[in-house]
C-alpha cells in the first residue's frame, strides 16, 4: 500500500504530463510577451499613409518625414523606432483593415494617416485594441472628441485651423494694407473639406472678416476636370478665392484659372495642395503667389534647421513642408514617450504620451503637449506664400521670414 | 448668371464629351462585333495615356503628333490580346469572359503602379494653358484640339466600316456570325481585327485625354465605368450612339456642376443612365432585341 501510494505520487501519468506541458506552454506564451514589452528594443511603429490612390502624393510626401527621422531622433538621445509601413490606398476601408493587420502583426504604436476619414477609421481600431495612435495629419474635430484613451493628435483641428487662418489672414491684410471684399469658397467634399466648411459658418463671424462669401462650391477630391467649378466661381466675380483643397485639385484649379483668363486678387488656401512640391514643380512660375494658412513649421526654431538639412540631404530640391514636419513630430512624440515609459506596454505608452512636454520641436507654437482629449491645443497655424519655387512664412510675426506679395500677379503676364 | 457662362460650360462639356464618346466607341465596336464586354477598357486607355506621357517626357513628342502611332501600337496590342488570350473564351460562358477581362484590368493597373508609381503625371505642351477667346466665349485650346481629333478619328472609323471591304466583312460578322462563316470569312481574324480597332479607338482617346487630365495608374477603372455608362446610354453596339452618349454625358456633367453642385456631377450622369434604362432600355440609338 505504502509502496503503491509512493509510486503513484512520484509517477507522472501521460495525462498529467500533457496537462503540465499545456500549462507550461500557456505560461511560456504569456511570460515572454510581458518580458518582450519591457525590453529595450526598438518600438514597433506602424506608419499608415495613403501611399497609393488619389492622395498618394501627400502620403508619399509624409513618408519623407519618416525617412529622415531616425538620425535626428538619435541626435536628440531618443530610442530607435522600428518602422512598419502600411498603405491605406486613400481608402477608409483599407485604412481600417490595414490598421487591424498591423496590430496583429505586432505594431506597438500607430501613426497616420494624413486624411481625416482614414484616420477616423484607424482611431477606432487603435482604441478597440488598446494600441496608441499618434495622428500626424487629420483635422476633423470628431476624432479627438470621442473620449478615446489611446488617440493623440499633434495637429490642429479644423476649428483651430480656421480660427488661426482668419487671424493670420487679418495679419497679412494689415501688412499689405488691402483686403478682398468678396470671396468664393471652393472646397473638396471629403471629411476634411466638409468639416472645414461647417467650421467656417461657425468660426468666421467671430473674426469680423473684411469679406463676405459670395458662393460656396463643393467638389469631388478625385475630380478629373474642374473647369465648370472655376467657371462657376468666376461668374460670381469675387475679389479672391478661399479654398480647402488637396494637391490634385489645386493644380487643376490653377490650370483652369490660366485657361479661363482669370486672376483673382488673392488665393487664400486653408488646406494642403497649394504649397506642396509637386504643385511648385509642375506649375513652375504659375505656382507663385497663393497664400496658404496652414499648420506649418517655424523656420526660426533650431530643430527646423536640422530637419531642413536632413531633407535637403535626402531629397535635394524638395522644400520642407507640413507633411514632413507633422509626420516627423508624430515620430518624435512616439520616441519621446517610449523613452519615458521605458516599456512598450500600450497603457504605459499612452500615459507617457499624455504627459508629453516637448518644447524643442519644429511646428509653430510653444511646443507639444496633449490635453485630456489627446489634442495638442497649443499648435499654431502660419501664413505662407509660394515665392520662386520656395515657401516663405509671413505670419505669425514670431515665425515670419518674409513680407507678403500682394495682389496676385496676373497669370497672363507670367511668360 | 451671365449667358456666356452657360455657353462656355456647354462648349467645354461638348468637347470633353466627344473624347468620352471616342473612348466609348471602342467599347461599342468590340461588343457590337465580338460580343465580349471589355472590362479592361479604361485600363487599356490608361496604357495609351502613359505611352503619351512617356514619349512626351523622353522625346518631347506632342501627344497630337503621336496620336496615330500610339493608336497603331494599341491596335497591335488589342489584336494580339484578342487572338492570343480572349479568342479561346469567345465560346465560353459570359462569366468566364468577365473574370478574364477583370483580371486583365487588375493586372494592368498594378503593372502601371509598379512601373510608374502612384503620382499623377501630366503632359505640359506648349499650348497646355492656351485658350481661344471669341467675344465672351473662351475655349480651352487643349479641349478644342482633343475634340476635333475625336471627330476626325470617329469619321475615319465610320468610313472604314461603311466603305472598306474589311469593314464590311466585320459588319457582316456582327450581323450574322453563321452567315459569315458560311461565306468563308475568317471570323477569328476579323474578331482580332475588331478588338484591335477598339483598342486603337480607346488608345486615341487616351492620347487626347492626356491633354485634358493628369494620368494615374488608378484612373482606368473610372473610365471603364464611364465608358459603360456612355455606351449603355447611347445604345450598346451602336457607333453613333456611343458618340452621342459621350456628348450627352459630357454636357450633363458640365451643367449639373454649374446649375446644381459640382459634387453631384456623377450622380446626374448615372441619373441619365437610369432614365434611359427605364424608358429606352436599348439606349438612345440602340436596336431593340427580342
Amino acid at each position: 500500500m505504502t509502496r503503491k501510494s509512493r509510486s503513484n505520487s512520484a509517477r507522472v501519468s501521460r495525462r498529467t504530463f500533457s496537462a503540465g506541458i499545456g500549462a507550461a506552454g500557456l505560461a511560456a506564451g504569456i511570460a515572454p510577451f510581458n518580458v518582450a514589452r519591457a525590453q529595450s528594443g526598438p518600438l514597433k511603429v506602424g506608419v499608415l499613409l495613403p501611399r497609393s490612390g488619389f492622395e498618394a502624393g501627400i502620403g508619399q510626401d509624409c513618408q519623407r518625414g519618416v525617412d529622415i527621422a531616425a538620425p535626428i531622433l538619435k541626435s536628440l538621445g531618443l530610442p530607435d523606432l522600428a518602422i512598419i509601413n502600411g498603405d491605406t490606398e486613400s481608402s477608409v476601408e483599407t485604412a481600417r483593415s490595414r490598421a487591424a493587420q498591423m496590430i496583429s502583426d505586432g505594431a506597438q504604436l500607430l501613426i497616420g494617416a494624413s486624411d481625416s476619414g482614414q484616420t477616423t477609421a484607424i482611431a477606432q481600431v487603435a482604441e478597440q485594441n488598446g494600441v496608441p495612435l499618434v495622428i500626424n495629419i487629420a483635422a476633423a474635430p470628431e476624432i479627438t472628441d470621442q473620449g478615446y484613451k489611446f488617440v493623440f493628435r499633434n495637429f490642429p483641428t479644423a476649428k483651430m485651423i480656421l480660427g488661426d487662418a482668419f487671424e493670420n489672414q487679418k495679419q497679412v491684410f494689415n501688412i499689405v494694407g488691402a483686403a478682398p471684399k468678396t470671396v468664393v469658397f471652393m472646397h473638396v467634399n471629403d471629411t476634411f473639406g466638409t468639416a472645414m466648411s461647417k467650421g467656417i459658418n461657425f468660426v468666421m463671424p467671430k473674426f469680423n472678416m473684411p469679406y463676405t462669401i459670395a458662393d460656396e462650391i463643393a467638389y469631388d477630391p478625385a475630380a478629373r476636370d474642374l473647369s465648370v467649378e472655376v467657371a462657376k466661381a468666376k461668374a460670381s466675380n469675387p475679389d479672391a478665392l478661399l479654398l480647402v483643397s488637396r494637391l490634385n485639385d489645386a493644380m487643376l484649379i490653377t490650370r483652369e484659372l490660366v485657361k479661363q483668363r482669370w486672376t483673382p486678387q488673392a488665393i487664400l488656401s486653408m488646406g494642403p495642395g497649394w504649397y506642396e512640391d509637386q504643385y511648385l514643380k509642375t506649375l513652375g512660375k504659375l505656382s507663385d503667389g497663393p497664400l496658404s494658412f496652414v499648420p506649418w513649421y517655424d523656420p526660426n526654431k533650431p530643430l527646423s534647421k536640422k530637419l531642413e538639412d536632413a531633407l535637403a540631404a535626402a531629397y535635394p530640391g524638395i522644400n520642407l513642408n507640413t507633411n514632413h514636419v507633422f509626420t516627423f513630430e508624430a515620430l518624435l512624440v512616439a520616441a519621446d514617450a517610449y523613452k519615458r515609459a521605458g516599456s512598450a506596454d500600450p497603457k504605459a505608452l499612452a500615459d507617457a504620451i499624455r504627459a508629453t512636454n516637448i518644447t524643442d520641436n519644429v511646428s509653430i507654437g510653444p511646443g507639444i503637449q496633449f490635453d485630456a482629449t489627446g489634442q495638442n491645443a497649443k499648435v499654431k497655424n502660419g501664413a505662407v506664400q509660394n515665392r520662386g519655387g520656395k515657401i516663405v512664412v509671413l505670419s505669425p510675426p514670431s515665425a515670419s521670414n518674409a513680407k507678403p506679395e500682394w495682389p496676385l500677379t496676373s497669370y497672363q503676364s507670367r511668360a | 448668371m451671365p449667358f456666356d457662362v452657360y455657353l462656355n460650360v456647354a462648349v467645354a462639356g461638348v468637347l470633353t464629351g466627344l473624347v468620352y464618346g471616342l473612348m466609348a466607341l471602342g467599347l461599342s465596336v468590340i461588343f457590337g462585333v465580338v460580343r465580349v464586354v471589355n472590362f479592361a477598357h479604361g485600363e487599356m486607355m490608361s496604357i495609351a495615356m502613359y505611352l503619351a506621357v512617356v514619349l512626351f517626357s523622353a522625346f518631347h513628342l506632342d501627344p497630337l503628333v503621336m496620336l496615330v502611332p500610339i493608336a497603331a501600337v494599341m491596335f497591335v496590342f488589342g489584336y494580339v490580346l484578342q487572338a492570343g488570350l480572349i479568342n479561346p473564351f469567345i465560346t465560353r460562358p459570359e462569366h468566364s469572359q468577365f473574370l478574364l477581362l477583370v483580371a486583365l484590368a487588375i493586372i494592368i493597373v498594378n503593372a502601371l503602379l509598379i512601373i510608374f508609381g502612384p503620382d499623377a503625371r501630366t503632359v505640359q505642351t506648349s499650348y497646355a494653358y492656351d485658350s481661344f477667346q471669341v467675344g465672351r466665349l473662351i475655349v480651352d485650346a487643349s479641349k478644342l484640339y482633343a475634340g476635333a481629333a475625336a471627330i476626325l478619328f470617329a469619321a475615319l472609323l465610320f468610313a472604314f466600316f461603311r466603305y472598306s471591304l474589311v469593314g464590311k466583312s466585320v459588319r457582316a460578322c456582327a450581323d450574322n456570325y453563321t452567315g459569315a462563316l458560311v461565306v468563308g470569312l475568317n471570323v477569328n481574324r476579323l474578331y482580332a481585327l475588331t478588338f484591335g480597332i477598339g483598342a486603337a479607338c480607346v488608345g486615341a482617346a487616351g492620347v487626347m485625354m492626356t491633354l485634358i487630365v493628369d494620368v494615374t495608374p488608378i484612373i482606368g477603372p473610372t473610365y471603364t465605368l464611364l465608358a459603360f455608362v456612355i455606351v449603355i446610354t447611347g445604345g450598346l453596339g451602336s457607333m453613333p450612339g456611343a458618340l452621342i452618349g459621350g456628348v450627352l454625358i459630357g454636357l450633363t456633367e458640365a451643367f449639373a456642376g454649374l446649375l446644381f453642385t459640382p459634387s453631384a456631377k456623377s450622380m446626374f450622369a448615372f441619373g441619365i443612365l437610369v432614365v434611359v434604362l427605364l424608358f429606352r432600355p436599348q439606349g438612345i440609338l440602340g436596336k431593340r432585341t427580342a
